[in-house]
């Protein structure tokens, strides 16, 4: 193989155009980016510089799939959750500042062609990282279900972008107790009595990745998982971000970066 | 045009610039062509299999890096069947690391891999020595020479010492392994670090301890790669915190023949491209015409003979 032609990751600086509050804890990042490094699977990631701030460095590039992108447009979105030093400097981005970004990384979520009906189920920020898949089912023609879990009705997010790609959208929260795990199981099996369901899509939740293996294995459905885990290159090469997988009867390990960050649920070890 | 040619023995590098082994794979192909690179240095591999350490592996402090990875290692099959054909694909020398426990264990594995396609063998003798204490084998200068020894028995491809700043004796061991037949020395390591966290208590490796990387750690291997050229005749690769242009003229000038470059590679990938064009760009501008000629021009002269090598009394 000709070496250019293996170049598909590319490190771009890229200018913000906002970077504003969803609500109390999320914030959503828009970039306007160079088009070569758009051609992006949904599930794929992006590995991000994060800027200094007030004196505070976060050395390392920190991981964040993609939540919505458009090469013609030549845009890229996060939609992310304020936890540490790395997406507190992000969240001070303003527009017009230039952030530098490495991408696309890993390996996105697979549909198949004989798929005809998915069903995506995430919790909190999860849900950003299976919109693009939404996005990518509809302009496919397939019919889409999506469970959207959140501690309340305020945290429950892309309602709205979920709603324009589907007409079956459900909403459990914890607050009114529907987002438990014995309502959520009830749930998808009166969905697979009323309709054929060809794969299961998930991100973020331990406790929905135990219940979908349980689901998936009982029905001889297949499903896949976003995982996550701390990196330090992203691109495959130091082996930090290593989870293990169940593999026949053995534990391997395999890193998220490179293998995944998309993995069959079957594969998948709860954490 | 600057001549940016380095011979390290017998083989002659394109550039200066390599990775260093562990922050390297065919995937950084992925990002730009890497037969741009002076060598390629694959991640080190031992005999037995292992599956590395427990996560977190890696945690960052200021501007440097801290990691315990565990030398994963799917063994020389694996290495031979699966990751030496790769390479063969490039015109770019292809360097295979090794780590053992023991010199016998170094040795075995160098004879199994001295096969076509590996054009040296970096000795990675940061490991532990389990037939004795259990500290690294380039800690001290004969267990150095025991491993480097063993090693140059059994094979003829060139074989270069990657030893450790983790060390008091740092010109005794980098002369122990001229000594005992090393054809080039990797000048240096990561340095044992560690770092816990105030929330939780925790230490923030798996591992507890690591090894620190980075920026901080230039001037410490800079001037290990000083000391050491003071008293080999090998080349010397510098390895430490190299991040651009300024920082490979630095070691250059120390007396190293050529550089690798690791953890800046995770903050850019296309940081050994960046350093390329700007030593190309510095000796245009500074009339050098073969990089080579600046290796150890360190202004050193009106300094007195006894105070450099010292350890202590700074």
């Amino acid at each position: 193989m000709d070496n250019k032609s293996r170049i598909k990751i590319y490190e771009v600086d890229t200018e913000v155009i906002s970077n504003n509050y969803i609500n109390n804890d999320y914030k959503h990042l828009i970039l306007r980016a160079p088009s070569r490094a758009l051609d992006i699977v949904p599930g794929q990631f992006f590995h991000l510089q994060c800027p200094t701030f007030e004196g505070s460095i976060s050395f390392l590039r920190r991981p964040m799939s993609v939540y919505q992108f458009s090469k013609k447009e030549k845009q890229i979105e996060f939609l992310y959750k304020l936890h540490g030093k790395g997406t507190r400097a992000i969240s001070n981005l303003k527009k017009n500042n230039i952030f530098n970004i490495v991408g696309p990384l890993g390996k996105g979520f697979l549909l198949e062609e004989n798929y005809k009906n998915i069903v995506l189920i995430a919790r909190g920020v999860g849900l950003a990282t299976l919109a693009p898949l939404g996005n990518l089912a509809f302009e496919k023609g397939i019919n889409l279900t999506v469970i959207c879990s959140a501690r309340s009705k305020e945290h429950l997010m892309s309602i709205d972008l979920f709603n324009s790609l589907s007409n079956k959208v459900i909403t459990v929260t914890d607050n009114d107790g529907s987002s438990s795990m014995v309502n959520l199981e009830l749930l998808i099996n009166n969905l697979m009595l009323s309709q054929s369901v060809d794969a299961f899509f998930t991100c973020g939740s331990n406790r929905i990745l135990k219940l979908l293996k349980k689901l998936c294995g009982l029905n001889n459905i297949p499903g896949q998982i976003a995982l996550e885990q701390q990196m330090a290159c992203g691109i495959g090469m130091c082996f930090c971000c290593v989870r293990p997988f169940e593999i026949g009867n053995k534990i391997i390990q395999k890193r998220v970066c490179n293998e995944g960050p998309v993995f069959r649920i079957s594969e998948a070890l709860p954490w | 045009m600057v001549d940016l040619r380095i011979n390290i023995g017998d083989i002659i590098l394109k550039n200066p610039i390599m990775p260093a082994s562990g922050t390297f794979s065919e995937d950084l192909a992925s990002v730009f062509d890497i037969d741009l690179l002076g060598a390629h240095v694959a991640k080190t591999i031992t005999t037995e299999i292992r599956s590395g350490n427990a996560t977190p592996r890696v945690s960052e402090s200021g501007y440097n890096m801290l990691n315990s990875i565990g030398i994963p290692s799917k063994g020389i099959e694996d290495f031979k069947k699966n990751i030496l054909p790769i390479y063969k694909e490039y015109n770019t020398p292809f360097i295979a690391s090794v780590s053992a426990p023991s010199a016998d264990g170094f040795a075995y594995i160098c004879d199994k891999i001295s096969v076509p396609g590996v054009d040296a063998i970096e000795i990675n003798i940061s490991c532990p020595n389990i037939e004795d204490d259990g500290k690294a084998f380039a800690m001290r200068p004969n267990s150095t020479f025991k491993v480097i020894e063993k090693v140059r028995s059994i094979t003829n491809i060139p074989i270069w010492a990657k030893l450790t700043p983790n060390t008091g004796e740092i010109m005794e061991v980098a002369k122990a392994a001229q000594d005992a037949g090393a054809n080039a020395l990797v000048v240096a390591n990561t340095i044992l670090a560690m770092q816990i966290d105030i929330k939780t208590y925790k230490p923030s490796l798996g591992n507890i301890m690591g090894g620190l990387s980075g920026p901080g750690l230039k001037p410490i291997v800079l001037r290990m790669v000083y000391q050491c050229s003071k008293v080999v005749d090998i080349p010397i690769i510098g390895c430490g915190g190299i991040s651009n242009f300024e920082d490979v003229i630095e070691f250059i000038l120390a007396g190293s023949s050529a550089v690798q470059v690791g953890t800046a590679t995770f903050i850019n990938p296309c940081v050994m491209l960046s350093i390329l064009s700007g030593i190309k760009g510095y000796c245009e501008e500074n009339k050098v015409s073969k990089i080579s000629d600046l290796i150890g021009l360190v202004d050193d002269k009106n300094t007195p003979d006894t105070f450099a090598l010292m350890e202590i009394d700074i």
